[in-house]
C-alpha cells in the first residue's frame, strides 16, 4: 500500500508526537478528569493508525503478521490481572482491593492502585485497537497479490 | 420528555436500515445507529436538574451533581460496541472475498 | 472461605491471555494449559458438592461494605443453583478440550481456538456467578462475542453466512437486554438484583414493569433459541466445528438465556400469572415447533439443532408450570416438582446434546460427509462411535433406563398435577416424535446398508473417543438423580433457592 502526498506526510510527521502526548495525558491523569484507560488509549491508538495510514504499510515492514502488537496487548492485561491478584496476597484476602495509600484528593499522585489500571488498561486498548487494522491491512495485501 | 421520543426515533431510523437494505455494510451502519441511540438514552436518564459535572473539586463538595452511574454504564457499554463492529466488519471483508457480492440476498447457501 | 469464587472467572482470563505470548515457543502449551485449568476449575465443583454447607456465600468484589444498608458493591453469590451450572459447564468444557485435541489438528490457527474457548468460558462463568445485572450483561457480550468468533472459525463460505446471521440477531438481542437494564435503572434507581426484589414487591401490575419484562423475555429469548426468535440456531449449530456446536448448543444456550430467565423471573420479579402465561406458552411453541421441523431434514447436525430447540422448550415449560403453580397459589410440592423437573432435563440436556454432536464430529472427521442419505452402515466400521451414538439417542427421546425418560416423565406428571391435562398430552407427543426422527437417524446412519465405500476406513481418534465414553457413562449415571439420597446433596438445594424468593435478598443485605 502506498503512502499519501508529502503534504500529508509533513504535516503527519508534525502531528502525530502531539496527538501521543495528549494521549498519555489523557491516560494518566484519569483519576482527576474526564477520560481514563479506554479514552486515552483510543486516542493513542489514532495516531499509530495515522502513521501507518500517512506513510504506507511499508513503514513498518508488515511480514504477514502483527504479533509485535497482539503479544503487547496480552502482556497488558496479565498486569491487569498481577496487579489484581496481588490485592489479594498482600494485605487483606480481597480480590480487587485498592491498597496503596491513597493520598490527598486533587493530587496526581493519590488514589491508591487506580492509575496503574489505567494505565494497563490503556495500553491494552492502543494494542487491541491496531491489532485489528493490522489484520484487516495484512488481509487485504494477502489477497491482493 | 421530547428528548426520549427523540432517541426513540434514531432507534427506529437504525431498525429500518436493518430490516430493509441489501447491502451487508448498510446493515452494519443500521444496526451501530440502534446502539448509539441506546448511550444517548442511558446518558440521558442519569440527568438531574441544574446539575454539574460529577468531579470533586476542593471546596465545592456539596454542590449538585449528575448522576455519574450510567456514565460508567455507557462507557463500558461503548467498548463493547467497539468490539461488536470489529467483529461484524471482518466477517463482511471476508464475505465479500468468498461469495464476490455485498448483495444479502445472493448470500444464502444455507437453505432449510 | 469465599475467596475461592472469583477463581472461577480469574483462571480462564489467565489462561486464555498467556496462550498467544507462550504458544508461539512452546507447540503443546495451549493444550496442556486449557486441559489443566478446566480440570482444575471441575474438580473445584465437584469438591464443592461434597464439602459445602448448603448455605449461600456471597463475595462483594473490592471489599466494598454497604453504606447505610444500601449495597454498592459487585456481589458474586454462589448458591444452590449456581453450582449445578458451574459444573455442567466446566464439565462439558473439559471434555471438550480433549476432544479437540484430535479434531482442530486441521485447523491452522490452534492458538486462537483455546484463546477463544477459555475466554467464552471465564464469560459464562460471570454470568452464572454474579448478581448485578449490568455485570450479568457484560459477561454474557464477552461470551457472546467469542462464539460469534469460534461459529466462524474455519473460514468456508457456509460458516461465514452463518456466523453473520448469528451475529445481527444476537446483536439485536443485546441491545433489547441493554435497553431493559436502562428501564430498570430509570424506574427504581438501583442495579443489584438483591436490593431489586426487595424493591420491586411494591411494583406490581405496575405498566412499567410489565413493559420492561416482555423486554426482557424478548432479549433472552433470542439468546436461547425460543421460537419466535430461533431463526440463527439451525445455521450457526450446523455450520460450526464440532467440539463448538457442542459446547454452543449444550451450555451457551442454557447459561446465557435460561439460567438468567429463570434467575429473573423467580429471584427478582415478583410473580404474576400474564407472564407466567406467557413463557409457558413460548415453551411449548418451541417444543412443537422444534419437533416438527426435524423430521424433514436430512443433515446430521441440522436435525441436531432442530432437537435443540425442542428440548430448550420442554425446560421452558417445566419451569413455566412451576411459576403459574406458584403464581395461583397452589401446592407447592407440584411447583417444586416442576422446577426440578425443569432443572433435571437442563442438566441432562446438556450431557447428551454434547455427546450426539461429538458423534457427527467424529463421522465427519472420519468419512469427510453429514449428508444422512449418503452414509449407512457405519456400525461396523465405528464401533465405538456408534454405540454412544446409539446411547444418546435413546437418551434423549425417553427410553428407560437413560436419563432423559426421568426428567420428561416428571415434567408430565408435574403437568397433570397441576391439571394441565393437554400441556402433559403435548408433552408426550412431541416425545414420541423425538424417538421418530431419532430412529431415523440411526437407520439412515449406523444400520442399514453401506452406500459408500467402507474398506480404508479407520476409527475415530483416541481422545475422541475418550469424551464420548465418558458422556456416555454419564448418561446412565445422571439416572441415579432419582433417588431421594442423592436428590437432596445435588438439586433440591437449587429447587429450594428458586422457590424461597426472600432468602436469597436475605442472604445478601442481611448479612
Amino acid at each position: 500500500m502506498k503512502g499519501m502526498t508529502s503534504i500529508v506526510k509533513t504535516v503527519t510527521r508534525i502531528v502525530v508526537g502531539v496527538i501521543f502526548i495528549y494521549g498519555i495525558y489523557i491516560i494518566v491523569h484519569g483519576h482527576l478528569t474526564p477520560g481514563g484507560g479506554f479514552a486515552g488509549g483510543a486516542i493513542i491508538s489514532g495516531a499509530l493508525i495515522l502513521l501507518v495510514l500517512s506513510f504506507g504499510s511499508d513503514i513498518l515492514k508488515l511480514k504477514g503478521r502483527e504479533e509485535g502488537s497482539s503479544i503487547t496487548e496480552s502482556i497488558a492485561i496479565l498486569i491487569f490481572l498481577v496487579l489484581a491478584a496481588a490485592a489479594f496476597l498482600l494485605g487483606t484476602k480481597i480480590f480487587f482491593n485498592n491498597f496503596l495509600p491513597k493520598g490527598k484528593v486533587g493530587e496526581l499522585i493519590s488514589a491508591g492502585v487506580i492509575p496503574l489500571y489505567n494505565i494497563a488498561v490503556g495500553v491494552e486498548v492502543a494494542a487491541a485497537i491496531f491489532t485489528i487494522f493490522l489484520a484487516l491491512i495484512i488481509y487485504k495485501e494477502e489477497v491482493s497479490k | 420528555m421530547i428528548v426520549y421520543v427523540l432517541c426513540f426515533i434514531l432507534f427506529l431510523t437504525g431498525l429500518y436500515g436493518v430490516l430493509t437494505k441489501r447491502n451487508i455494510i448498510k446493515i452494519v451502519i443500521g444496526l451501530s445507529i440502534m446502539e448509539f441511540s441506546l448511550f444517548l438514552f442511558l446518558s440521558l436518564i442519569g440527568y438531574i436538574n441544574q446539575g454539574i459535572a460529577p468531579i470533586v473539586v476542593d471546596g465545592m463538595e456539596k454542590a449538585r451533581y449528575v448522576d455519574p452511574l450510567p456514565q460508567a454504564m455507557v462507557l463500558t457499554a461503548i467498548v463493547i460496541g467497539l468490539a461488536t463492529n470489529a467483529m461484524l466488519l471482518a466477517i463482511a471483508i471476508r464475505i465479500y472475498r468468498k461469495y464476490g457480492t455485498f448483495d444479502v440476498r445472493k448470500i444464502n447457501s444455507l437453505k432449510g | 472461605m469465599d475467596s475461592f469464587i472469583p477463581l472461577y472467572i480469574i483462571l480462564p482470563l489467565a489462561a486464555a491471555f498467556l496462550i498467544p505470548i507462550i504458544g508461539r515457543f512452546v507447540k503443546v502449551f495451549q493444550k496442556s494449559i486449557s486441559f489443566i485449568v478446566f480440570l482444575i476449575l471441575t474438580c473445584m465443583c465437584v469438591a464443592g458438592f461434597f464439602t459445602w454447607d448448603r448455605e449461600t456465600i456471597v463475595y462483594a468484589v473490592g471489599g466494598w461494605m454497604p453504606v447505610d444498608n444500601i449495597p454498592i458493591a459487585i456481589y458474586l453469590v454462589f448458591d444452590g443453583f449456581s453450582i449445578i451450572l458451574l459444573s455442567v459447564i466446566n464439565l462439558i468444557a473439559l471434555l471438550t478440550t480433549i476432544y479437540s485435541i484430535a479434531y482442530i489438528e486441521k485447523y491452522t490457527a490452534e492458538n486462537n481456538f483455546y484463546a477463544l474457548l477459555c475466554i467464552m468460558v471465564a464469560g459464562m462463568n460471570g454470568v452464572v456467578l454474579t448478581g448485578d445485572l449490568f455485570n450479568m450483561y457484560v459477561f454474557l457480550e464477552i461470551a457472546a462475542i467469542s462464539s460469534y468468533a469460534l461459529v466462524a472459525f474455519g473460514v468456508e463460505k457456509e460458516e461465514l453466512e452463518a456466523s453473520f446471521k448469528y451475529q445481527v440477531l444476537g446483536g439485536l438481542a443485546s441491545l433489547l437486554l441493554l435497553l431493559g437494564i436502562g428501564l430498570i435503572y430509570w424506574s427504581t434507581g438501583t442495579l443489584n438484583i438483591a436490593d431489586l426484589s426487595v424493591l420491586l414487591e411494591s411494583y406490581t401490575g405496575n405498566k412499567i414493569i410489565i413493559f420492561i419484562q416482555l423486554i426482557l423475555i424478548a432479549g433472552f429469548g433470542m439468546k436461547a433459541a425460543m421460537v419466535p426468535f430461533h431463526a440463527w440456531l439451525p445455521d450457526a449449530h450446523s455450520s460450526a466445528p464440532s467440539p463448538i456446536s457442542s459446547m454452543l448448543s449444550g451450555v451457551l444456550i442454557k447459561a446465557i438465556g435460561i439460567y438468567i430467565l429463570i434467575r429473573l423471573f423467580f429471584n427478582m420479579f415478583a410473580i404474576s400469572h400474564e407472564i407466567a402465561l406467557t413463557i409457558t406458552i413460548l415453551g411449548v411453541i418451541s417444543m412443537v415447533t422444534g419437533g416438527f421441523l426435524a423430521i424433514g431434514q436430512w443433515d446430521y447436525k441440522r436435525l441436531l439443532a432442530y432437537s435443540s430447540i425442542s428440548q430448550v422448550g420442554y425446560i421452558i415449560l417445566g419451569v413455566g408450570i412451576g411459576m403459574l403453580v406458584m403464581a395461583n397459589n397452589g401446592k407447592q410440592e407440584i411447583a417444586a416438582l416442576a422446577i426440578f423437573g425443569g432443572l433435571f432435563h437442563l442438566i441432562n440436556h446438556a450431557v447428551i446434546k454434547g455427546l450426539l454432536f461429538m458423534t457427527a464430529g467424529a463421522v465427519e472427521h472420519v468419512t469427510g460427509i453429514r449428508n444422512l442419505n449418503m452414509l449407512g452402515g457405519l456400525n461396523k466400521a465405528m464401533p465405538v462411535t456408534s454405540a454412544t451414538s446409539f446411547t444418546g439417542s435413546m437418551a434423549i427421546s425417553g427410553i428407560p433406563p437413560f436419563n432423559g425418560f426421568f426428567s420428561k416423565l416428571i415434567i408430565i406428571i408435574a403437568a397433570a398435577m397441576a391439571q394441565y391435562y393437554l400441556l402433559a398430552i403435548i408433552a408426550a407427543l412431541i416425545s414420541i416424535i423425538t424417538l421418530a426422527y431419532f430412529l431415523k437417524l440411526q437407520k439412515n446412519l449406523f444400520f442399514g446398508e453401506p452406500k459408500i465405500n467402507l474398506d480404508n476406513l479407520k476409527k475415530a481418534p483416541l481422545a475422541m473417543q475418550f469424551s464420548m465414553v465418558v458422556l456416555a457413562v454419564l448418561c446412565i449415571v445422571l439416572s441415579l438423580l432419582i433417588i431421594p439420597g442423592v436428590r437432596e446433596v445435588i438439586i433440591t438445594p437449587a429447587v429450594n433457592v428458586l422457590m424461597d424468593t426472600s432468602n436469597y435478598a436475605r442472604a445478601i443485605l442481611g448479612g
